[in-house]
């Protein structure tokens, strides 16, 4: 691992100030699950790392509003066992208590998920000439295309990066049609959730629409739209290689409005099988209007990956997806009739 | 030899380069003192190279870290890659803590800080500043074991041990978190700490039984 200076800052204006004066190699770090992680691997090689964690006031869960408001600095597992959360929000909770360890956790902010990076086993493994990866060292190549590409990405993928979007929350975020406020060098700006991740095309070393000392300070998750301004007809579905402590191989986040058995509006979100968190328009479309049988739902499912393109050894995520789709619908159908 | 007997046995084992038996260190609760390697003056120096291991290398960025590790303060000079646990096992002697993966996948490096349990290998170590580590060497009352390990004892929910202090420690805070309400629940809230040996049945039988002793079961 790189030496590098450390600080901690109290204010995020002191936070996104020291970036600026700071060489290039400047990086934020909150809990570190990933930073940490990478920089032990000689992935991530910041020379100057800024502690975000003192910035006061950032650690808040303001369920009161209109909106749900959760600090960028709350930890994952602090929002997952918010009474509200847990009660009303299915899909968000069951998307942060099924990721990670509590351990994780207890450590990682709902901020910095968000920003989590690919867990593709080219990308992690190959340092130093071991394996191109145009992530790691842009222009060098894709080991995975064409390479054991089991977890990869089947949707959103390009000739330059299949590898896949990590998260669980930002998936249920996408269902939730979440934003974030961020601050930085040119002041606040809001950003929509489906706006923070970019596709790879040429350049997957770009993960994210943030600029150079921008942090994100708060994620908002509006409840106005939902029937007595919940979520309760929600589910994060996620399927792993082992039942628990496991990254997803195909996961969907559903939020369903349904009168009199037919569907006002589902949203859907797919995680484990793309690029980046990846709403699942097509599949909403099949359901708008519809009564939700399980032949509907699996057609649902199915025109979630009717665009999808499978590797050698990844095929499997188009049935094991469409599947989690249909299987995600019918819970939370059956929660929207509790 | 019965299982208490093993106990006693293993624990007159020397702590390397410490002069300290666990014994030793299970009932001063691992005591430490303050240690500063340059800024202080010759005795207390001298006191701290009893105590603590020098720094390995001439740190570019050096940093003075002040926490609460067991109920005693430590002040250490480390450099700023520090992890919580190469800062417990490297610099304070204290390696019940262990280095499984270093990646936060195992678990065997799981302590609290601040009363939450956290993957202290991917913890910078600065981030304990002015904060509460209590690791499984300061989980015992003196002699009287926590009900968590003595609970581990009695339902033979280990073999070669390796990962143990991590899983004690994991336990404890799932009873205290509320979430060893039930035999699924532990194995979801445990599911941070691998044992390779396999020991799973007699782990959930163990903070099934300690919950109820700890009145949270």
């Amino acid at each position: 691992m790189r030496p590098f200076s450390y600080i901690r800052p109290t204010t995020a204006e002191e936070a996104v100030n020291a970036f600026a004066d700071a060489e290039a190699g400047a990086r934020f770090i909150a809990g570190g699950t990933t930073l940490y992680d990478l920089m032990k691997l000689n992935i991530e090689r910041p020379t100057h790392l800024i502690d975000v964690t003192a910035i006061g006031g950032l650690a808040t869960i303001d369920t009161s509003g209109d909106r749900l408001r959760f600090g960028a600095l709350a930890p994952m597992s602090a929002v997952a066992a918010d009474p509200v959360v847990a009660g009303d929000y299915p899909v968000l909770a069951e998307a942060l208590w099924k990721a990670a360890s509590q351990q994780l956790r207890n450590m990682a902010t709902v901020g910095g998920n968000l920003l989590q990076r690919t867990r593709c086993m080219y990308f992690r493994n190959g340092v130093d000439g071991v394996y191109p990866c145009n992530k790691r060292e842009p222009g060098s190549g894709c080991a995975a295309i064409g390479g054991l590409d089991r977890g990869q990405a089947v949707l959103g993928a390009s000739g330059s990066c299949n590898a896949v979007s990590p998260g669980d929350w930002p998936v249920a975020l996408t269902a939730m049609d979440a934003s974030v406020e961020i601050v930085g060098p040119a002041g606040q700006r809001r950003v929509p959730i489906a706006e923070l991740y970019r596709l790879p095309g040429d350049t997957p070393h770009i993960e994210f629409s943030l600029a150079p000392g921008e942090l994100i300070t708060v994620i908002e998750v509006p409840r106005e739209t939902l029937e007595a301004g919940t979520a309760r007809g929600s589910t994060y579905h996620k399927i792993r290689d082992r039942e628990s402590y496991a990254f997803a191989l195909a996961s969907a986040a559903v939020v369903l409005e349904i009168e009199d058995d037919q569907v006002i509006r589902a949203r859907i979100a797919l995680g484990g099988v793309a690029t980046r968190p990846w709403r699942a328009t097509e599949a909403e479309a099949v359901l708008a209007g519809q009564r939700l049988t399980p032949e509907r739902a699996i057609e649902a499912g199915r025109a979630a990956f009717r665009t999808a393109q499978p590797g050698r050894h990844n095929r499997f995520k188009l049935e094991l997806g469409a599947r989690t789709v249909a299987d995600a619908l019918l819970i939370a159908a059956e929660r929207s009739r509790s | 030899m019965s299982k208490d007997e093993w106990v006693e046995e293993s624990d007159k084992g020397q702590c390397s380069g410490f002069g300290l038996t666990r014994r030793d260190t299970l009932k001063s609760g691992a005591a430490i003192v303050a240690v500063s390697l340059s800024t202080q003056g010759p005795n207390s120096a001298e006191a701290a190279a009893d105590r603590a291991a020098p720094l390995p290398v001439t740190p570019q960025y050096p940093l003075l870290v002040r926490t609460t590790v067991n109920g005693e303060m430590v002040e250490v000079e480390i450099d700023t890659r520090t992890s919580v646990l190469d800062l417990l096992r490297e610099r304070l002697g204290l390696t019940g803590a262990k280095k499984g993966c270093d990646h936060g996948q195992c678990g065997a490096c799981t302590v609290h800080v601040d009363g939450r349990r956290v993957a202290s290998c991917l913890t910078l170590a600065a981030k304990v500043e002015g904060g509460e580590v209590v690791t499984i060497e300061g989980l015992s009352d003196g002699d009287n074991l926590h009900p968590m390990q003595q609970a581990f004892i009695d339902h033979d929910a280990l073999q070669c041990g390796y990962c143990t202090p991590g899983q004690i420690m994991a336990a404890v805070a799932c009873v205290v978190e509320g979430n060893a309400t039930s035999r699924e629940r532990i194995r979801e809230y445990m599911s941070g700490n691998i044992c390779r040996c396999g020991a799973y049945a007699g782990i959930v039988a163990a903070i099934e039984d300690a919950a109820s002793k700890m009145g949270r079961g």
